[in-house]
């Protein structure tokens, strides 16, 4: 049910991600403001968008769970905001490791696009400390779509506030070129993207699948073996029962 | 519309009896002052940081009102009394906000003279009418997020922690906003012009929480 | 911006994607360990469906698979939920 497509789906993140990682390497020209260590933007930005995207996504599946309270949408929002906040890690630290060797510092308030990431992560790093809290599952799957719709809301007007907080005075540190991109490093930047998302849609699929089969398991072994056998069901944060 | 009135009117008079929030509240932002005149080793703020200084308190103080906000309605079977009420269910919302709009007000009634006597610099009387429109727009935002996270939090386990931990990110673009918009008011050399885009920011967060959380509270209600 | 020769720019391009590869793969291994514990649950559950297919109906006193499959039964009560 979960797993349909997800062979494809791998391999077409396969091609993408090493036919993306080529064209950083061997196609895209070297920055002339920031020289070889522009090459980071190519991993960074597809990676915050595709995070960014996974935490409206997340949102969006929790829409879904509250207006037809199947609980199929509720693990798609969980498994979505799940994977984001992985994602949202690896943004966070390639994001300072450009910044290190951009600036000097490990962090930099400037980037306005990175501070708001940062307020992000830090919100939806309480999704799973929330779930985990409510012990009744029917209530910790509404209570968490709730959460997840007002974070989703929340990601855009963030944005707008960080980005109007950055005077004039900072120019942006993490852009490309001060003119526009150049046609080669545009097609890298769409390459990488689209094998963001299509990475993203393979693990969301993958750790869906991963889930369904762990529950429907559990339902089976409750059929053949009693229901003293499964065992009580520790306190969890991920949905256990669609 | 009297489902809220008369929800408001009851909170009003249980903490007119019980004087539990707000004192808290601002003897909080009592301490917060001394803690920042020690902390940032300064007797006179100005500009950013008095700007600063005062929200971050402010919205400290906030936090401890959004963790007793719906206590009353949790320990006392008041949920499943109001829910059995034939009234909306968004009307306890909107009773709930107007509540903790009304304890900050109370409590910056207190604070923000305390604050122009204990830490800030310039005369505050320039400032007074550029802040109250900021103050305004602020709270209400604070408010919102703080009713909503309240009826989040009370049904889980760490209620005292989950609040903070979900408010203070939501409410960080009110506190950029009313912060930016602050700071040129208590400028050292006199009040300057208020910047008015971050009002815009705040009316326009406002808008937004407030849609969603009338959309979405709800949820938080059944069963 | 004078850019990096590229001695001391490699190191931190090769650092980010480094980070990005050990996120995925930790991923996967973490996912690795839950599909073994699946396959393993799932050859124990066989076995036991096997064991069951083998004796007569009569003598059978667990559940019926068809009830609780249905998922209509109300849960019992139990320690711990």
């Amino acid at each position: 049910m979960f797993g349909r497509g997800l062979r494809t789906l791998s391999i077409a993140s396969l091609v993408l991600v090493l036919g993306a990682f080529s064209l950083v390497f061997f196609y895209a020209p070297n920055d002339a403001d920031q020289g070889f260590v522009q090459k980071i933007f190519y991993l960074h930005v597809p990676l915050a968008i595709v995070a960014l995207g996974g935490f409206v996504t997340g949102g969006i599946y929790a829409v879904r769970y509250l207006m037809t309270g199947d609980r199929a949408h509720d693990l798609r929002s969980y498994v979505a905001i799940h994977l984001s906040l992985i994602l949202g890690i690896g943004v966070l630290a390639t994001g300072s490791i450009w910044a290190k060797a951009s600036w000097g510092a490990w962090w930099v308030w400037d980037e306005p696009t990175l501070v708001s990431f940062l307020i992000v992560f830090l919100l939806f790093a309480c999704y799973q400390p929330l779930r985990f809290s409510i012990d009744d599952p029917e209530r910790q799957a509404r209570y968490a779509a709730v959460f997840a719709i007002i974070g989703g809301a929340f990601v855009p007007l963030n944005f707008l506030a960080v980005r109007l907080a950055q005077s004039l005075i900072h120019p942006r540190v993490l852009s490309t070129t001060g003119g526009d991109m150049p046609g080669s490093m545009r097609l890298t930047f769409l390459i990488s993207f689209l094998a963001m998302v299509c990475l993203f849609v393979t693990l969301w699929k993958y750790e869906l699948a991963s889930k369904h089969a762990s529950m429907r398991l559990r339902r089976l072994r409750r059929a053949l073996a009693g229901d003293d056998a499964a065992g009580p069901l520790a306190r969890t944060a991920a949905p256990t029962q669609l | 519309m009297s489902a809220v009135a008369a929800l408001i009117r009851k909170d009003l008079r249980m903490e007119l009896r019980t004087r539990e929030s707000v004192p808290s509240m601002f003897l909080f932002s009592l301490s917060t002052f001394v803690l920042f005149r020690f902390g940032l080793d300064r007797e006179t703020l100005a500009g950013d940081l008095a700007s600063g200084v005062l929200w971050v308190t402010l919205l400290f103080a906030a936090v401890l009102g959004m963790n007793r906000l719906f206590v009353a309605e949790r320990e006392e079977g008041g949920f499943d009394a109001f829910l059995l009420a034939p009234v909306d269910r968004t009307s306890l919302f909107v009773a709930k906000a107007t509540v903790l709009f009304g304890f900050l007000v109370a409590v910056e009634i207190a604070a923000i003279p305390a604050f122009a006597v204990l830490l800030l610099g310039p005369s505050p009387f320039q400032a007074l009418p550029g802040l109250l429109a900021i103050l305004v727009l602020a709270d209400a935002g604070i408010a919102i997020i703080g009713t909503l996270v309240g009826a989040l939090a009370i049904q889980t386990r760490a209620r005292d922690l989950i609040v903070p931990l979900i408010a203070l990110p939501l409410v960080l673009p009110v506190v950029i906003a009313a912060g930016h918009a602050t700071s040129p008011l208590f400028a050292q050399a006199g009040a300057e012009a208020l910047p008015a885009r971050w009002l815009g920011v705040l009316g326009l967060y406002d808008l937004v929480f407030g849609l969603l959380a009338l959309a979405v509270f709800d949820f938080l209600l059944e069963d | 911006m004078p850019a990096l020769p590229l001695d001391d720019a490699g190191p931190y391009v090769a650092g980010a994607y480094l980070v990005f590869l050990a996120l995925i793969l930790i991923y996967v291994a973490i996912m690795a360990s839950k599909l073994a514990r699946i396959e393993r649950e799932l050859v124990e559950l066989s076995e036991l469906a096997e064991r069951r297919a083998a004796v007569p109906d009569e003598e059978r006193e667990a559940a019926r698979p068809d009830e609780v499959l249905a998922g209509d039964r109300a849960p019992r009560a139990r320690a711990g939920r």
